[in-house]
């Protein structure tokens, strides 16, 4: 066989999921896909049946650092349906509004790693230090900048002061014009759309194929979003609206997440104007057997928990899916016919995977040499974007 | 009622072979199949009400193995949850992956920690846990130490 | 001291392993490269081999597939190489302790130097260990 084989990974910091990618290429096409996951698997759905319902919200927190909230959202919204009850208003308001903080942050995260790969690292730089302000948010409110353990069942767990409302709001309000900044480098950029446009194509039915969820999806034209589809917390008790675009390429999805993030604010600015005085928590006692479903939309999906309860003090079965599962598996039609530059800005479109870049290598199949590293990959694209742009004139 | 609609029709195409329809809430329905059956209820979700495949969970419930189909109707916010009990002796079921790529890599997770087969799926072998895993062992099964 | 070792505190390059974690440590170390914290002033920079490495920083609890994957890597880093364990999974395995996948603790494995707690750490507690860490290399007490 004369394809070369590409090992990506399976160390790279920055994911949920490590995954060992295999690239098999053919000169500098990428010709087939394969994926291995598991580093960072540590059974939590088995520990999770030895820990009581009040114990496994912060257990599931700890999947995910970057969507650490989204985890327990879904937990308990899935202990919410298996009571079927009612939440106070205001932890309803709570919790949507440490959502959406959430997003704010992974996406800047995402935009700013992006940026890196694409060899604009002034971007990772603004993109990061623009999310300060969110983490000191989280901060003022929850006391962790990660990590928040603001999730209850039946509530949420602390409450939220009123005189910090100026303060978020003013906070929040400054960040627009940042956005406004990264919107224009990102669509007025002719260099830019050189590298993302028609590159890692998904097509609708390609998304209904691999059931890619979230941003993926809406990149592509297909407008699913739980907050929506199935609104739960405040989110049907505000204004904002689904953001999609119909390319499916990496410009789409950087489109996508860019806009999503004046929804965000938005929403939360609302849900500050809106949210009612009262109690937080309806003191939960006992869970009876029963079985529930809970979903919320993550910075990159649908989250969804399955909770079965045989009336003991912890889940009989607790299923976790993360969007990343659903996303990761459509790599192996985006990566397809591809160059081997553009492969590391295609995986990391799906938000999945960024820093295996720095433990890529290319081995030469027969001899199983070593011939290029991960920084070369990242240089190889770096300079092609370079090539770009002298192309463009725009040195 | 579009929910209406897609139950009576699981009804209808599954005929004797389903036992129970529970509405749990609003929009979570779960529907008790059996097994022979699956394969030709999830194509109808799939392929004729444009379901999304959310996940499937594997449950071992010490009498026997259920697997559990969620599929989600984002149109009307539907979450429709096909139940499939298997019994321990047997513990066998037709793969969707054929009909749908999404299931490929949960049906794999649910073979290595329930010890499911999957008959037709291309590729069954370890997902998560490491290679040399031993075998027999299914972390999820209530007997695993 | 070893006049390698006294050259190692000047300007420490770090390489980053995440066996098995749930990025909270990842992004707060990367955080800290980031313009408010900075550490690129002070020499510390992120490498993307270990073979450029002086440090290594280990976060999350060990799984039974990354094992191998660490020793690997651990021998290949040139020596002297100093460990250091952040987070609460890689200090003493956190709430996975239990978990039958996650075995052994990072120090079983490793020879770690610097262990800092935190679920997850702040950067400021990270720059506080590495300056800790330095202050050991010289044999201050």
């Amino acid at each position: 066989m004369a394809h070369k084989i590409i090992p990506i990974g399976p160390y790279h910091p920055l994911q949920e999921e490590p995954e060992f990618f295999k690239l098999h290429v053919d000169g500098e096409t990428v010709v087939d896909i394969d994926i291995e996951i598991g580093y960072n698997h540590r059974l939590i759905e088995k520990i999770a049946e030895s820990k009581s319902f009040d114990q496994v919200t912060f257990l599931v927190e700890r999947i995910c650092g970057i969507c650490s909230t989204s985890h327990p959202f879904a937990y308990v919204n899935a202990i919410d349906d298996l009571l079927g009850i009612q939440v106070p208003e205001r932890a309803l308001y709570i919790r949507t509004i440490i959502g959406e903080l959430e997003r704010i942050h992974s996406h800047l995260l995402w935009l700013g790693l992006a940026g890196h790969f694409l060899g604009y690292n002034t971007v990772w730089m603004w993109a990061w230090r623009y999310r300060e302000p969110v983490l000191d948010i989280f901060e003022r409110v929850t006391g962790n900048r990660q990590s928040y353990a603001m999730m209850k069942p039946g509530g949420a767990r602390r409450d939220m002061l009123e005189e910090d409302f100026p303060w978020i709001k003013k906070t929040l309000k400054e960040l627009i014009p940042k956005f406004d900044m990264f919107k224009g480098a990102v669509m007025d950029d002719p260099v830019i759309h050189a590298r993302t446009e028609g590159v890692g194509v998904l097509t609708k039915e390609d998304i209904r194929q691999y059931s890619a969820v979230g941003p993926t999806a809406r990149a592509s034209g297909v407008a699913i979003d739980v907050r929506k589809d199935d609104p739960y917390a405040a989110y049907d008790k505000v204004e904002w609206k689904v953001i999609t675009h119909e390319g499916g390429d990496v410009y789409s999805k950087a489109v996508v997440r860019i806009l999503e993030l004046y929804e965000s604010i938005d929403i939360i600015l609302q849900c500050l104007d809106k949210m009612p005085k009262g109690p937080i928590d309806s003191g939960i006692k006992d869970i009876p057997p029963g079985e529930g479903i809970g979903r919320h939309e993550a910075p990159r999906g649908e989250v969804i928990h399955y909770v079965m309860s045989d009336g003991g003090n912890s889940p009989a079965r607790h299923k976790i899916r993360a969007p990343s599962f659903m996303n990761i598996a459509s790599n192996k039609k985006a990566v397809i016919g591809e160059t081997i530059s553009d492969a590391t800005i295609i995986l990391a479109a799906v938000d999945p995977c960024y820093c295996c870049t720095e433990r890529m290598a290319v081995v030469d199949y027969k001899t199983g040499k070593k011939i290029m590293d991960g920084q070369d990959l990242v240089r190889l694209s770096q300079e092609k974007t370079e090539k770009i742009k002298s192309k463009l004139g725009r040195r | 009622m579009r929910q209406e609609a897609i139950i009576q029709n699981i009804k209808v195409r599954s005929d004797k072979d389903l036992s129970e329809v529970i509405h749990k809430s609003k929009n979570r329905v779960y529907c008790t199949i059996n097994k022979n059956i699956l394969p030709q209820i999830a194509r109808y979700l799939f392929n004729e009400e444009k379901a999304r495949f959310s996940i499937a969970s594997g449950v071992d419930t010490r009498k026997a193995v259920e697997i559990l189909y969620h599929f989600s109707i984002d149109e009307i916010g539907l979450i429709v949850t096909l139940r499939v009990i298997l019994d321990k002796s047997n513990l066998e079921v037709e793969s969707l992956t054929p009909l749908m790529k999404c299931a490929e890599w949960i049906e794999m997770e649910i073979h290595e920690m329930l010890g499911v087969n999957f008959k037709g799926h291309p590729n069954l072998k370890h997902l998560l846990l490491k290679d040399d895993w031993p075998k027999g062992n299914y972390p999820l099964r209530r007997d695993s130490n | 001291m070893s006049l390698r070792l006294k050259a190692l505190t000047k300007s420490i390059w770090v390489y980053h392993m995440s066996t098995g974690s749930c990025n909270n440590c990842d992004i707060e170390i990367l955080d800290m490269l980031t313009p408010r914290f900075d550490v690129e002033r002070f020499g510390i920079m992120l490498v993307g081999s270990i073979r450029h490495a002086d440090a290594i920083l280990v976060t999350g609890s060990l799984n039974l597939k990354t094992i191998p994957r660490i020793k690997a890597i651990y021998e290949q880093a040139p020596k002297p190489c100093v460990v250091i364990a952040i987070g609460a999974c890689s200090c003493g395995q956190g709430m996975f302790k239990n978990g039958p996948n996650c075995p052994d603790p990072v120090d079983s494995v490793l020879p770690v130097d610097v262990y800092i707690p935190g679920c997850p750490p702040k950067p400021e507690a990270m720059i506080a260990g590495v300056v800790k860490l330095i202050g050991k290399l010289k044999g201050k007490k």
